[in-house]
């Protein structure tokens, strides 16, 4: 009975016109208008100015006022001696960061679901994501004070050893592991949240089945939790493939020092330098529209893979 | 014991299941320390001896239990107006994400609505696409908002992917039936958005605040950009001064070569003590908005 009424009032709904479908629900516009506006000013009016990129920018004629020169940033950007460097730490970073950065939460929500005390549980869920309200500020200045050669606890340890302290943020070699385990470090807890909330949904039902058919712990991870949380690792992978060329200007730039520049130099740290602190902003907005691009095909390309592998995807 | 640490079952399990609950607890038990001892380091480091956590005596618990790094923090006025403004913003902030997303994912929650799926590629768009710093930055310096608050809080104003997570969440624990009751009962869309809805989504508002807080708390780079007048930096911009960049914070008239040396020794202390300080707020808010977490977070979980 009630099934059946709830079947009726959407056929209405969908027998509705346009007109007395807007006349009903005008209310929801203005629930929707703030964000709207936000986004629109902030969001898509910047995308105007992205001519710049095609433009000799003069900050006295204003952006339309500027001539335009075509692709001229770009080629300059292409051919320029930072270029295939830039390329080379950003797509590093970033594939190192997914790589480990990626199953270590799901490693952590997996072991999570096993551990019958609860009090324990607790412990590591709540431990494992504080340090995810810390700011990035402040972790670069822990990262700075562990690893500094006079007094740095990690340095003691070099010394406990017999060994001479090491110069670790002036050393490139050691600059790509240290801001990928520090953000591991800062934000395994917090990505476990959504595997470890997708596991809470697997019923219990099909655990107890396969127990009594002789599964061991391990194996019902591997054919009962794994398989349930598929989807939920496909659509992270794929929104962190997106942001592959997009990885956090703040923490790259705060890492940085003269002396591990050639590896730390990425390109949303040179678009700042270039464009706010150098002043060329046309230059800038092309580098910037380069990486935009990049990272819109990076994405629609994981996406389509992932629908016809998993056929799971963002849309 | 076994019993307390591993659960009641773990005696009768058969070896591969005590080999896996062994390992899976060591694995986390490590895992969690790792997490912890920089943190509780820094802590007891901030009361202890300078000389002392130089010279790697402090481990486990302070040593030469002082508050100097603490007493020199309160006589640095630019961390308090910096407090001060970081709490403006935050609360400023916070406030505008907040107005601007739980109606907006209310709205999208309702899939009725016409012109819907057009609405959310145009927020969903912005995700991957945007102008960049560049035009973002002459947009604002356009509108005048440059050096003023206005900078900070209104270009982030809809975190497009909380709205998803904040819609999924009113699609899921909302039933349908309560609105058609509400319908029945003489209600519009407005009454029962402020009356009924947000009455019952009180863990989804709790978790989106968390997060805008956060951000707004912790964020640099729009101050660093947008901000002239010192007397209006947030925080974070005085702490990466402290931190990063080593700025001096205790007194410079020191002479010989041993007040040098303690100068150096107090200006380590400073920074233990304001990571503690800076980080303080976020982490107590935390444990109060977590219960909430699971209601919140979970049910609104991406779903594409």
């Amino acid at each position: 009975m009630k099934k059946g009424q709830k079947k009726q009032t959407k056929e209405n709904r969908h027998s509705m016109s346009m007109g007395k479908r807007l006349k009903k629900n005008w209310q929801l516009y203005i629930f929707l208008l703030p964000a709207l506006a936000g986004l629109i000013l902030f969001s898509y009016v910047p995308m105007y100015g992205i001519q710049l990129a095609f433009r000799d920018y003069n900050p006295l004629r204003g952006i339309m006022g500027s001539p335009w020169v075509g692709f001229e940033n770009f080629t300059r950007f292409f051919h320029s001696p930072q270029f295939q460097n830039l390329l080379i730490n950003t797509l590093a970073i970033s594939f190192y960061s997914l790589i480990v950065g990626f199953p270590i939460p799901i490693i952590l929500a997996l072991g999570l679901n096993y551990v019958a005390n609860l009090r324990f549980k607790k412990a590591v869920q709540s431990i494992t994501y504080a340090p995810y309200f810390i700011s990035t500020v402040v972790l670069v200045g822990i990262l700075n004070i562990f690893l500094s050669t006079d007094g740095g606890l990690i340095n003691q340890l070099v010394k406990f050893f017999g060994r001479d302290p090491i110069l670790f943020m002036g050393q490139s070699r050691f600059w790509r592991h240290i801001y990928v385990w520090s953000g591991v470090w800062q934000s395994m807890g917090w990505n476990a949240v959504i595997y470890i909330a997708t596991l809470a949904g697997v019923s219990a039902e099909m655990h107890e089945a396969a127990t009594i058919d002789g599964a061991t712990k391990f194996q019902r991870v591997f054919w009962i939790d794994l398989p349930m949380i598929l989807p939920t690792i496909v659509i992270t992978l794929i929104l962190s493939c997106g942001s592959i060329m997009g990885i956090g200007f703040e923490k790259a730039y705060l890492m940085q020092n003269p002396l591990n520049l050639g590896v730390s130099e990425i390109i949303s740290t040179y678009i700042y330098k270039i464009g706010l602190v150098n002043s060329e902003y046309g230059f800038s907005t092309a580098v910037g529209l380069f990486n935009s691009v990049v990272n819109c095909i990076v994405l629609l390309t994981v996406n389509q893979a992932a629908k016809r592998i998993s056929k799971t995807s963002l849309w | 014991m076994i019993e307390k640490v591993f659960g009641k079952q773990f005696v009768n399990q058969s070896l591969a299941n005590k080999v896996f609950d062994i390992v899976n607890h060591i694995i986390l038990f490590t895992l969690m320390m790792v997490v912890l001892y920089p943190l509780y380091f820094i802590v007891i480091a901030s009361f202890s001896s300078p000389v002392a956590v130089a010279g790697g005596e402090v481990i486990l618990f302070p040593k030469g239990f002082n508050m100097d790094g603490y007493k020199e923090i309160f006589k640095y006025k630019d961390i308090w107006t910096g407090y001060g403004n970081s709490i403006i913003y935050t609360a400023v902030g916070t406030s505008i994400n907040l107005i601007s997303t739980i109606p907006a994912a209310f709205a999208f929650s309702r899939r009725d609505l016409p012109g819907i799926k057009p609405l959310m590629l145009l927020f969903v768009f912005t995700m991957f696409f945007g102008g960049g710093l560049i035009p973002t930055y002459l947009l604002v310096q356009s509108l005048h908002m440059d050096n003023t608050i206005w900078a900070l809080v209104l270009p982030g104003a809809v975190g497009v992917y909380n709205l998803i997570v904040a819609r999924t969440f009113f699609e899921q624990s909302i039933p349908e039936e309560l609105y058609e009751a509400s319908v029945v009962d003489g209600c519009d869309y407005f009454r029962y958005f402020f009356r009924i809805v947000l009455p019952i989504s009180k863990p989804i508002i709790a978790v989106m605040m968390l997060i805008y807080a956060v951000g707004h708390w912790n964020s640099y780079f729009s101050a660093l950009i947008y901000l002239v007048d010192r007397s209006k930096f947030p925080l974070q911009v005085i702490l990466r001064e402290i931190l990063i960049q080593q700025q001096q914070v205790a007194g410079n008239n020191a002479m010989t070569l041993d007040a040098l040396e303690q100068q150096r020794h107090l200006a380590e202390m400073i920074k233990y003590g304001v990571i503690v300080v800076a980080s303080l707020p976020a982490l107590c808010m935390y444990p109060f908005v977590q219960k909430h977490f699971v209601k919140g977070m979970m049910i609104g979980a991406v779903k594409g």
